[in-house]
C-alpha cells in the first residue's frame, strides 16, 4: 500500500546574518493511512521544523516529502496543523472561531457548516457555540482548537505539542479527548512532543530523534496487550514502563 | 448587595470609600470656583488690569454679547467642522498607510527614518508653509489639523500591528492562508484596542493642528477669533475663545471615550 506520507533523505537549515543551523539532516520515514505517530526528542531538536515540513510551510532544502506521491512544495490542503497554544480570537466566538479555516479556504458551506455543528456537539461545546473564548476552561479551548484543526477535514493531522500549556490533570483528560475524537474521525496524526509517557500512552509508532541536526535514531512500534484502551488506561498497563524505558534509553544513547 | 447583611466593617469600608470620592468632587468644583472668585475680584479691587487680564464677568458677557449676533456659533462651528474632517481624514489615511507599510516589509524599512524625522517635527513649523502652498482657506486649516496627528497615527498603528503574536499569524498560514487574510482575520481585529486609543489621542492633535491652522490663515474660527482679538487688544474675545477650546475639547474626547467603549462592549 501507498504510504499516506513520505519523508526521504530531508535536510534543512535555518539561515541568519549569525549563520546556518541545522535543524534535520537525513531524515527518513513513512507513515500509513490510520496511524498515530509520536515523534519525540530533546527539545529544540528541530520537531516543529519537521511539522513545517511536511505542511508545506517551509519547503526542505534536500530530500523529498511526499503525501500522497505528491511532493510537498506549497501549502498542503490535506494537513491539518495543530498549535502548542489553542490561539482562539477573543473578538470571535467559539463557532466564529471554529470555522477560520473553513472561511480562508472559502469552504464554507452548508455541509462544511453542518459537520462544524455537528463536531461541537458531538465534542461538548454546543452549549459554548456563541461564547468567547475566556468563557471556557482550558480543556475546552483545546478541544476548540481541535475542531478548528479538523474543519477543512484533513487526512492527516500534524500536532505540534498541543498540550504542553495545560495543567497537568488537564493535560491527562484532553490526551484522551484527542485521542478519541481522531480514533472517531478516523485521522492519520504526527504527534510532537517532548513528553514521553504520552507519546507510550497515545501513539502506535514512536520515532525518536537525535538532537540537531536531528535524524531518526529508533522507530519504535507501540503494541499493549490489551486493545482499544484510552491513553489513561494505558498508562496503568505493565508494558507502558517497558516503552517508556526503551524509548528514554534510545534518547540518552543519541540525545 | 444588600447592605443589612454585610458585617459592620465592610459597611464602614464602603462608607469610606463613598466619603473620599464625595470629598475629591467638592474640592474639584471647590478650586474652579475659588479661582474665578479670585479673578473676579482681583479685577474688581484693581489688583490686576481688567483690560488685559479680562475677568469671568468681561467674559461671560463678551460670550452672551456673541451668542446673540450669532458670531461665536460661526466661529465654533467653523472650528468644530475643521477637526472633525481632518480627524475623520486621519483615521482613513493613517490606516491606511500603517496597513501599506505592514504590507511591504521593506518598504517600510526604506521609510522608517523619513517617518522618525517627520513625527519628531514640530508641526507648527509646517503651518506657514500650507497656507503659501494651498491659500488661506479651509482646505489649508484641515491639512494644518491632519499634519499634527498623521504621522504618529502612522507609526503608532504600524507599531502595533507588527506587535502582533506571530503564531496567531502562523495560524492562518496553516490554513493555507495569504498575508490578506493575516490582516482581515488576525492583524486588523487584533489591534482594534490599539485603534481606539490612538484615535481618542488624535481628536486633541486635530484640533491643536486646526489652530495652529486658523492663527495664520483664517478669517473665521476660534483661532482667528484668538489672534485677531490680541492684535486689536480684545482679550475678553482671547480668553472667552480660550474657555470655548476647552470645552470643545473635553466634549470631543468625551464622545470618542463614549465610541471607544461602545466597540469594546461589543466585542
Amino acid at each position: 500500500m501507498e504510504p499516506l506520507l513520505e519523508l526521504k533523505n530531508v535536510s534543512y537549515a535555518y539561515h541568519t546574518p549569525d549563520g546556518e543551523t541545522y535543524a534535520l539532516s537525513d531524515l527518513s520515514f513513512q507513515v500509513q493511512s490510520g496511524e498515530f505517530i509520536a515523534v519525540v526528542g530533546p527539545s529544540g531538536c528541530g520537531k516543529s521544523t519537521l511539522l513545517s515540513l511536511i505542511s508545506g510551510l517551509l519547503r526542505a532544502e534536500s530530500g523529498s516529502v511526499r503525501l500522497n506521491g505528491k511532493e510537498a512544495e506549497t501549502f498542503q490542503k490535506n494537513t491539518g496543523y495543530m498549535l502548542q497554544k489553542d490561539h482562539l480570537f477573543e473578538w470571535r466566538s467559539i463557532y466564529q472561531n471554529v470555522i477560520l479555516g473553513l472561511e480562508i479556504q472559502n469552504r464554507l458551506d452548508k455541509q462544511s457548516k453542518a459537520r462544524v455543528e455537528k463536531m461541537l456537539a458531538d465534542y461538548g461545546l454546543a452549549r459554548f457555540r456563541d461564547a468567547r473564548p475566556s468563557q471556557l476552561s482550558g480543556g475546552m479551548r483545546q478541544r476548540a482548537a481541535l475542531i478548528r484543526t479538523l474543519a477543512p477535514d484533513p487526512e492527516l493531522l500534524l500536532l505540534d505539542e498541543p498540550f504542553s500549556a495545560l495543567d497537568f490533570q488537564t493535560r491527562l483528560s484532553v490526551c484522551d479527548d484527542v485521542w478519541a475524537i481522531l480514533r472517531k474521525e478516523k485521522k492519520t496524526a504526527l504527534l510532537v512532543t517532548h513528553d514521553l509517557s504520552e507519546a507510550v500512552s497515545m501513539a502506535d509508532r514512536v520515532l525518536v530523534l537525535t538532537k540537531r541536526p536531528a535524524t531518526i535514531c529508533a522507530d519504535i512500534r507501540i503494541q499493549f496487550e490489551k486493545e482499544n484502551i484510552t491513553p489513561f488506561e494505558r498508562r496503568s498497563e505493565p508494558e507502558f514502563k517497558d516503552y517508556f524505558n526503551e524509548i528514554w534509553k534510545e534518547l540518552n544513547l543519541h540525545g | 448587595m444588600d447592605e443589612r447583611k454585610m458585617s459592620q466593617k465592610q459597611r464602614n469600608y464602603l462608607q469610606m470609600l463613598r466619603r473620599r470620592k464625595r470629598r475629591i468632587a467638592v474640592l474639584q468644583v471647590l478650586i474652579f470656583v475659588l479661582f474665578l472668585l479670585i479673578w473676579e475680584s482681583a479685577v474688581r479691587l484693581s489688583w490686576i488690569d481688567g483690560f488685559i487680564f479680562s475677568s469671568p464677568s468681561r467674559v461671560v458677557k463678551t460670550f452672551v454679547g456673541m451668542c446673540e449676533d450669532g458670531s461665536i456659533a460661526m466661529h465654533t462651528a467653523s472650528t468644530l467642522l475643521e477637526t472633525i474632517v481632518s480627524f475623520l481624514l486621519v483615521a482613513v489615511i493613517g490606516t491606511g498607510l500603517a496597513v501599506i507599510l505592514w504590507y511591504f516589509t521593506e518598504l517600510s524599512e526604506i521609510l522608517e527614518p523619513y517617518l522618525v524625522v517627520l513625527n519628531s517635527l514640530p508641526k507648527s513649523a509646517l503651518a506657514p508653509l500650507l497656507i503659501v502652498w494651498l491659500g488661506a482657506n479651509q482646505k489649508s486649516i484641515i491639512v494644518s489639523g491632519m499634519s499634527v496627528a498623521i504621522f504618529g497615527t502612522v507609526l503608532n498603528l504600524f507599531t502595533g500591528f507588527q506587535e502582533v503574536d506571530p503564531d496567531k499569524i502562523r495560524l492562518i498560514y496553516t490554513f493555507g492562508g495569504t498575508k490578506r487574510n493575516v490582516l482581515t482575520k488576525v492583524v486588523l481585529p487584533g489591534t482594534l484596542p490599539l485603534l481606539l486609543s490612538v484615535m481618542k489621542v488624535n481628536i486633541g492633535l486635530c484640533l491643536v493642528g486646526v489652530v495652529i491652522g486658523e492663527f495664520i490663515g483664517a478669517r473665521q474660527g476660534l483661532g482667528y477669533l484668538i489672534i485677531y482679538g490680541s492684535q486689536v487688544f480684545r482679550l475678553d474675545h482671547v480668553i472667552m475663545s480660550i474657555c470655548v477650546l476647552c470645552v470643545i475639547a473635553v466634549l470631543l474626547y468625551r464622545i470618542l471615550g463614549i465610541a471607544e467603549k461602545i466597540c469594546r462592549r461589543r466585542r
